[in-house]
């Protein structure tokens, strides 16, 4: 395999407090290759946003990258100043956030956002800028861009706004968009248009992207590999076929079971007991041990790291050890 | 008996959104007033679950409210078992209440936080005299069992659950009362899809214990596919199709339906097609004339914009749509 255009390796993420050092990150691993899309799912408080933050270098202190590696084309960006990670935030690595409003600054006019952003990157003149800005806003789906690119961000709806967004996030042609919860704060009808909007431009344009989101049904739709996150670790990767049709982790099985479908209409969902535990209260071993309905002695005490399954998979569960699975008699 | 429970008829409320006296004379501007909810007319069946299903504002939020008597109607009829809901009558209103109960979709916001856990649930059982003394901490300690907490969680305070946990509260303080019908708004929405599980899960077997009747208010088709019997479609505050859950996803007829439920993700994987859904959710302020959602609907012709569309009948689903009316589509 060619070298993954993203690649992120045991990466630790820590929060200092008063009660203790919080590691809301644990040892995560994970590769994009050039163009692909690769979604991150996970429950509320499982380390998407974090992980997605990690990358572009936008922790918030006190928090810190305690460990591991973060590389872009083999080149080490984990560990740059605050001003080489500048450059190659919004140059080389885009951003789209669940709320627009905080890419966007409300004082000044999205023309002069595009502009300023497109020349902060690439050598154009201030035409040259304008007319690539408009060509940008066409392309997302603003209607009369030439006309709508002098407004202020307020005069835009929601979702118009997350189109500029977009537009904004690949003004200076990025490798890598993270788009972190793009359309969670947008109407059912509006966010397959974003959607939609996001993934074809950044294919025309040869941009992975990382899609972060806690709809199944957008990274189905939009991904090509997922990666789902429980407490902070990876508890599954994968073709996104592979891990929706025949999910491998009991965790991932159990996620995909509770989601109801157009289709079905069983008369009971699928339950996991009990909720993701907090991060002070992480359990020895396998963090989705207390939960699980296949635990067994290991995963009480040892943690699992992800064990390769062919085809680009891993699965971070001891019932997928060989060596286990030998000891029992049924490889 | 009737079969009927709960009846809506005309059901409408206005919002006065206008700027403040002194404003509006020096910019010489009129009084303006917000529809949230229009002409709106339903009926939920003992026993079974009635969603409302529509994008943010929409006006589910208000019907709801208006449902269990929050907020009093601007015009129209509920009637409640054959009853005609009087919100000017405080007694009358007392008894119904008593009947029926709401779960909001924030189980924080709705739980007051200096309150124990105990209080909280038991505040219905003393409003309306159910019970008295020990028979009331034995009843709450009943129904935290119900939900799948535990009896010991009564001396608790909210902010020692977590969100899931937290609806369950909600939903033991809305048994509590013993009542027939229950609203729920967005029950499940601030939750996780696994503890979103747990609480419809908990829904439904409630229902088959106690015959409980649902109103579900959703901005989530799946979830409304997977708990109703019925689904009202709404958009800017009007009621566009109403029909059996199996009728309006497999064949749903008001064009704004049938984008709505293309605009859903595919988790299934089936590669169906999904049409182009286009534009927004215009200003209810100033919504557009006729039928609302001519600006974005595939099928508007001329009378779209002059007349407001009202339900007919179409192959066991009630739409209001003049292309259907007319069998255009
Ligand atoms: N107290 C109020 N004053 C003015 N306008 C209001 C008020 N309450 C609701 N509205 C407006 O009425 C319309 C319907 O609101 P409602 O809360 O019923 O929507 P909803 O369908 O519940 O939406 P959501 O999915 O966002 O909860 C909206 O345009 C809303 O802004
Ligand atoms: N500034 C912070 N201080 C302490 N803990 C934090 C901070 N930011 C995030 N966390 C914790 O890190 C974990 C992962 O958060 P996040 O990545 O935002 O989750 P999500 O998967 O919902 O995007 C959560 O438990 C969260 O509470
Ligand atoms: S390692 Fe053990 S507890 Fe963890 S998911 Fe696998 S079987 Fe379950
Ligand atoms: S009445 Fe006209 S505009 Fe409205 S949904 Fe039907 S065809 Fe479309
Ligand atoms: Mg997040
Ligand atoms: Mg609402």
């Amino acid at each position: 395999m060619a070298q993954p255009l993203l690649s992120v390796r045991d990466l630790v993420v820590e929060f200092p407090t008063r009660r203790g050092t919080l590691r809301a990150i644990d040892k995560v691993s994970f590769d994009i290759q050039e163009g692909e899309v690769l979604g991150m799912v996970g429950e509320s408080g499982a380390g998407k946003s974090i992980t997605g933050a990690a990358i572009i270098g936008l922790i918030e202190p006190p928090g810190r990258i305690a460990g591991g590696e973060i590389r872009l084309r083999g080149e080490r960006i984990d560990n740059l100043r605050p001003e080489a990670l500048r450059r190659i935030r919004g140059r080389r690595i885009g951003m789209v956030f669940q709320d627009p409003l905080t890419s966007l600054n409300p004082l000044y006019t999205v023309a002069q956002q595009l502009i300023e952003t497109i020349r902060t990157h690439i050598d154009l003149s201030e035409r040259e800028a304008r007319a690539r800005a408009v060509a940008l806003l066409d392309r997302v789906g603003i209607p009369a861009a030439a006309r709508r690119i002098d407004d202020y961000p307020h005069h835009f709806s929601g979702g118009m706004r997350q189109r500029v967004v977009i537009a904004l996030a690949l003004a200076a042609e990025p490798e890598l968009v993270i788009a972190d919860e793009p359309t969670t704060a947008l109407d059912v009808s509006v966010q397959a248009q974003i959607i939609d909007v996001l993934k074809e431009i950044c294919a025309e344009r040869g941009a992975a992207v990382m899609l972060i989101t806690h709809d199944m049904g957008v990274i189905a739709e939009t991904a090509d590999r997922v990666a789902v996150l429980y407490a902070g670790r990876l508890a599954e990767i994968g073709p996104v076929r592979d891990v929706i049709t025949a999910a491998e982790h009991p965790y991932t099985r159990g996620l995909m079971g509770s989601i109801p479908t157009l289709t079905q209409t069983a008369d009971r969902l699928v339950q996991i007991p009990g909720s993701m535990p907090r991060l002070n209260a992480i359990p020895q071993g396998c963090a989705f041990n207390p939960r699980c309905p296949e635990v067994f002695g290991r995963c009480r005490v040892e943690r699992p790291d992800p064990i390769d399954r062919g085809s680009r998979r891993q699965v971070a569960c001891w019932l997928y050890d060989t060596a286990k699975a030998e000891e029992a008699g049924n490889v | 008996m009737s079969d009927v429970l709960l009846k809506v008829e005309g059901l409408t409320r206005y919002f006065d959104v206008s700027k403040p006296w002194l404003n509006r004379v020096i910019e010489r501007e009129d009084r303006q007033f917000l529809t949230a909810t229009a002409d709106v007319n339903f009926e939920i069946r003992r026993g079974e679950t009635f969603a409302l299903v529509g994008e943010s504002g929409s006006g589910k939020s208000t019907i709801a409210k208006m449902i269990v008597g929050l907020l009093e109607p601007s015009a129209g009829r509920i009637t409640f078992d054959d009853q005609e809901m009087n919100f000017a009558s405080g007694a009358a209103m007392r008894t119904l209440r008593r009947r029926f109960q709401m779960i909001f979709q924030d189980p924080y916001a709705s739980l007051n936080p200096r309150w124990h856990v105990g209080d909280i649930i038991a505040e219905p059982i003393r409003t309306f005299g159910l019970a008295s003394g020990n028979a009331i901490s034995r009843e709450v300690g009943r129904l935290l069992d119900t939900v799948g907490l535990s009896a010991s969680d009564a001396g608790k305070f909210p902010h020692e659950f977590s969100g899931g946990q937290r609806q369950r509260i909600a939903i033991a303080r809305a048994l509590s009362s013993r009542p027939e019908f229950i609203v729920c708004d967005e029950p499940t929405s601030a939750l996780d899809v696994s503890v979103q599980a747990q609480i419809l899960n908990l829904m439904r077997d409630l229902q088959d214990e106690f015959g409980l009747t649902y109103l579900l208010i959703s901005h989530d088709l799946s979830v409304v596919r997977h708990m109703s019997n019925r689904i009202g479609v709404l958009y800017l505050g009007r009621l566009v199709e109403v029909a059996d859950g199996k009728t309006l996803f497999t064949h749903p007829r008001h064009p704004y339906s049938r984008m709505l439920l293309d605009a859903v993700p595919d988790l299934t994987l089936s590669g169906r097609r999904r049409r182009q859904v286009e534009g927004e959710i215009p200003n209810p302020i100033n919504p557009p004339p006729g039928c609302a959602f001519h600006p974005r609907c595939p099928h508007a012709f001329d009378r779209c914009r002059q007349e407001i569309p009202q339900p007919v009948d179409a192959d066991g689903s009630l739409a209001a749509c003049f292309a259907v009316e007319e069998g255009r589509i």
